[in-house]
């Protein structure tokens, strides 16, 4: 390894840059190969544009193949203006006419005259970038191949001397990378691009073949051409070192967030919603990007099954006004069938307007539709890539999946459900001659949550998650969870009566007790009344016979009197 | 540029011949051996073939890059005919006669009489 790294220029393609550790290689060539219509000329124009545009490096454009003409009606539908870009000496264009019947050769010649309009071409602009597009129409051009072999590899040692940053193109040749073998020329950088029709679907796929002096991602990647010129999708390189928050985002169901440990989800969190068909995963969705655009937040919203006129009516009906945030422009829908383009368009697409809009929520409903474009493993792979895409950036994902009557319900189809952080199943119960919906959290992590299955309820006011009654088969759902609600307040009315009943019965035991106390007194009252007369009487008695004794024996009346005061004292501990 | 223009002499040839013009271009990029070669060898070949009905135009690119994109040069040295049309062009530095004659469709001296 060099310990000076080798200097790079940015592509300016989307995406490449990312692959190759930021460009191409300063002051080398780079190949560019591929089959007939596999975008060669669109990438090394886009090169050009974008280093004429955005990094201050004028260049060169030497056609042999299509007139300055002819190109810049071609990449005009990709926004690129050459003829302004010419005018404003950002870009020169000079096009290679060979034409065989033309020539006759008569003696040694080199390519001079090429030498000497890339020379000029270069001084006009003072370009730092020249593409050569494509310099293999020469071989069938030129009469000698052993001279024109001979003048390109001067003229790359040319270019290299020049310090230019050169994309060169080249047709895919058989069981090479391009037909005159270009490649022996250009041995620092060579990309190839591949064009191929899976199931009907077009992809168009990148890799980087070779880059001397340096690493780079060897994968496959895939790409697209649109209006904004193409862009490569090198999201599997970014890993997992995405920053997260401990912000909560609301439900928009509040007793759904309850569930969820009482705050909802995570912000920047993959959120997935599963389910068999008609359990409310849109609805779902369609209330979490309410809440979001009414805490102001954006919010985009990617369907795959109705179009944005038709969720707006259906969610209306179930009292989720989705019409206001979409005319503010806090809610964007947009809507695709799966199938009008491959997945990798679909990704792109996805990617260019969450660059754009840079929201703070997005749905995907639902993510599986996307698996009848690509085989299950695409699918898998692109899903992982938007996660990643979507986690790096702390957007708060949504997606929804359908699940197949019949599968296992814990499980989607895309086999994604281990990336997922928060995982809500809803599924539909049968019973009693009604089907009922339910809600339960198969997972969340990072947070206490709620293990019990509720009954949610689809009303003209949205969602609305039921006390949960437990029944001898599980969670009561519908007429069985009305029915129980109703026997426990028939049985809460009973208890109820039940101690109004005991209240009455005790305060009238205590009226019969005091009433009793009342009479035993009453009783007592009248014995003392009794005792005191036999007092007196007795006293009386004792008195007279005294009295009686004293008149007989004297000596005895002192004594007498003792006896007497005694009386009153027991009488008082009565 | 550089022009060089035969002296006016009689055709050798029959006098039935209709007098046509030749607009000959030679480009060349400097003062190479190969160039030189190139413009001996037209002039001796005009001489031979043209006398009095030529005319040559030396183009340097290296003096006049601009140039070669008119005439779509790419080889070095490239003879263009103007004139007579069509448009002809010849590669290398023309010391392969016969080739030469073919290119400029000049038919050689021997059947011209006939």
């Amino acid at each position: 390894m060099p310990l000076q790294p080798l200097p790079k220029v940015p592509s300016g393609v989307h995406g490449l840059d990312e692959i190759t550790g930021g460009g191409l290689p300063r002051g080398r060539p780079t190949l560019i190969c591929g089959g007939a219509g596999c975008g060669k000329t669109l990438f090394a124009m886009e090169f050009l544009v974008r280093g004429a545009t955005e990094h201050g490096e004028p260049g060169v454009f030497m056609a042999f193949e299509e007139t300055a003409e002819e190109l810049a009606a071609n990449v005009a539908s990709l926004g690129f203006d050459l003829r302004r870009l010419v005018a404003q000496r950002k870009l020169a264009i000079d096009y290679v006419r060979v034409e065989r019947s033309e020539i006759e050769e008569t003696g040694e010649y080199d390519l001079e005259g090429l030498f000497v309009r890339l020379q000029y071409a270069i001084d006009s602009v003072g370009a730092k970038r020249v593409v050569l597009d494509t310099i293999e129409s020469l071989f069938s051009g030129l009469p000698n191949p052993a001279v024109l072999r001979a003048e390109l590899r001067r003229l790359f040692r040319w270019l290299k001397d020049r310090k230019m940053t050169v994309v060169i193109t080249g047709e895919k040749g058989e069981g090479t990378l391009t037909r005159q073998g270009l490649e022996e020329y250009v041995s620092d950088c060579v990309i190839f691009l591949d064009h191929r029709v899976t199931d009907q679907t077009s992809t168009r796929r990148l890799r980087v073949v070779k880059y001397r002096g340096t690493t780079h991602g060897t994968n496959e990647y895939p790409f697209l051409i649109d209006e904004g010129g193409i862009s490569i999708l090198p999201v599997t390189s970014l890993g997992l070192a995405h920053r997260v928050t401990n912000e909560r985002v609301s439900t928009g169901i509040p007793r759904l967030d309850e569930m969820l440990g009482g705050r909802g989800y995570f912000k920047g969190s993959t959120i997935l919603v599963s389910g068999t068909a008609g359990t409310g995963k849109t609805t779902f969705a369609a209330i979490l990007a309410r809440a979001a655009t009414e805490r102001g937040d954006r919010c985009l919203y990617f369907c795959f099954e109705e179009s944005p006129d038709q969720l707006v009516r259906n969610m209306r009906s179930v009292g989720v006004d989705l019409k206001s945030p979409v005319k503010s422009g806090t809610l964007e829908i947009h809507a695709a069938r799966p199938s009008t383009h491959g997945l990798e368009r679909h990704l792109v697409t996805m990617h260019k307007v969450i660059n754009q809009r840079r929201p703070d929520v997005v749905i995907v409903d639902p993510v599986n539709n996307l698996v009848r474009v690509g085989t299950l493993l695409e699918t898998q792979a692109m899903i992982i890539r938007l996660i990643d895409f979507l986690k790096a950036r702390g957007i708060t994902t949504f997606f929804t999946s359908l699940t197949g009557g019949g599968d296992d319900l814990e499980q989607t189809d895309i086999g994604i459900s281990s990336l997922i952080d928060t995982w809500l199943n809803l599924e539909v119960v049968k019973n009693g001659g009604e089907r009922n919906r339910t809600v339960a959290i198969v997972k969340s992590r990072g947070m206490a949550h709620s293990n019990q299955t509720s009954e949610y309820i689809l009303g003209a006011r949205g969602v609305s998650i039921a006390d949960t009654y437990l029944g001898v088969s599980g969670v009561l759902t519908g007429s069985a969870r009305l029915a129980k609600e109703a026997e426990d307040e028939a049985a809460a009315r009973v208890a109820d009566r039940a101690i109004v009943r005991k209240q009455g019965e005790r305060e009238r035991r205590r009226r019969q007790v005091e009433a009793q106390i009342l009479l035993l007194r009453e009783g007592l009252d009248a014995d003392d009344a009794d005792l005191a007369g036999a007092i007196q009487e007795g006293h009386v008695r004792l008195q007279a016979e005294t009295l009686r004794m004293a008149k007989s024996r004297p000596a005895f009346v002192a004594r007498g009197h003792r006896g007497k005061a005694k009386g009153p004292g027991v009488r008082k501990r009565r | 540029m550089k022009r060089r223009t035969s002296a006016t002499a009689r055709q050798k040839q029959a006098v039935s011949a209709p007098p046509e013009r030749w607009e000959l271009r030679l480009y060349v990029a400097g003062q190479t051996a190969r160039s030189a070669i190139a413009l001996a060898n037209l002039e001796r070949i005009c001489e031979e073939h043209l006398k009095g009905q030529y005319h040559i135009e030396l183009i340097d690119l290296l003096k006049n890059p601009r140039l070669a994109r008119g005439d779509q040069i790419l080889a070095l040295p490239t003879l263009v005919r103007k004139l007579p049309a069509p448009m002809k062009k010849i590669i290398g530095d023309l010391s392969n006669e016969e080739r030469v004659l073919i290119g400029l469709d000049l038919r050689p001296l021997g059947r011209e009489g006939t």
